[in-house]
């Protein structure tokens, strides 16, 4: 019988893949698919404890992060595509213009 | 049974093509493992008896975002790949930061299983979950469902400013 801790630890694993993912690759295109990973670990967490409860509220929110990834996918992709245009780079290692 | 055997099954193939992403040096290999992960995740969600969530994850992730990802990906085609990062301090530290991490989860789900019985009981969902979810949406989250259409408006403003071609941010 699958109990929700197996949902728990299968999001778990996806967001310790994303965050390992984020932190050591320095393509930026790829930092930012391991976000999308680690939102998309964060919903099952979500719709598991939505059937826990057996109400549709997890659901919903789970629809809101969803609304929030895709925002942030777009701007950021506009971000790498004009950083690119000016540094002929996505290394994420060379994005210090803020950096004093 | 058959419920178990799916989801280790989806499980295995959603973190194993996690991982494959986040090692492969070709972006665009990358990319397409990005789909197979986010594809065994919406099985996942089908389990879950999210039948609303499991068609949205397959037509915008699965489909809108990973379009977008391959369409930066042939707009930014690096020149020279990316270099093998050695095993590094910072390599050392981020493993370091993830075990701590994943072992104070493993002990909150833990403790939560002794003290909040979890797995005690398991109600089902209504069973027109597309109407149901549409239900909760309309009537007791509709604030949020403006102010996230309100969010996407200014996304969408957002990339196409940072985007387009001529004066931007970074000049």
């Amino acid at each position: 019988m699958l109990s929700i801790e197996h949902y728990l630890i299968l999001s778990l694993a996806l967001l310790i893949v994303g965050v390992v993912g984020m932190l050591t690759r320095r393509n930026a295109i790829i930092v930012l698919m391991s976000t999308e990973l680690m939102l998309n670990a964060v919903n099952i967490n979500l719709i598991a404890f939505s059937r826990l409860h057996g109400s549709v509220d997890g659901q919903v929110f789970a629809i809101f992060v969803m609304t929030a990834a895709a925002a942030e996918a777009a701007v950021g992709l506009g971000i790498i595509l004009a950083f690119f245009r000016n540094h002929k780079t996505v290394d994420a290692g060379e994005v210090d213009a803020l950096k004093w | 049974m058959l419920n178990s055997v799916l989801f280790y099954f989806f499980a295995a193939l959603a973190v194993g093509s996690a991982l494959v992403m986040i090692t492969r040096r070709n972006i665009l290999h990358a990319a397409l493992f990005l789909v197979m992960s986010l594809l065994a995740t919406a099985g996942t969600f089908l389990q879950l008896q999210a039948e609303f969530l499991f068609i949205v994850q397959i037509f915008l992730f699965a489909g809108g975002i990973t379009a977008l990802f391959v369409l930066a990906i042939m707009l930014v085609k690096p020149r020279v790949p990316e270099p093998a990062t050695p095993f590094t301090k910072r390599r050392l530290m981020v493993t370091g930061a993830a075990l701590v991490f994943t072992a104070q989860v493993l002990f909150a789900i833990v403790a939560g299983h002794s003290s909040l019985r979890l797995a005690a009981r398991q109600l089902d969902i209504a069973p027109r979950n597309a109407e149901a979810v549409g239900d909760a949406l309309f009537h007791s989250f509709i604030v949020s469902f403006e102010v996230a259409s309100v969010l996407l408006l200014v996304a969408m403003i957002g990339a196409v400013l940072m985007a387009r071609r001529g004066r931007n941010a970074f000049d």
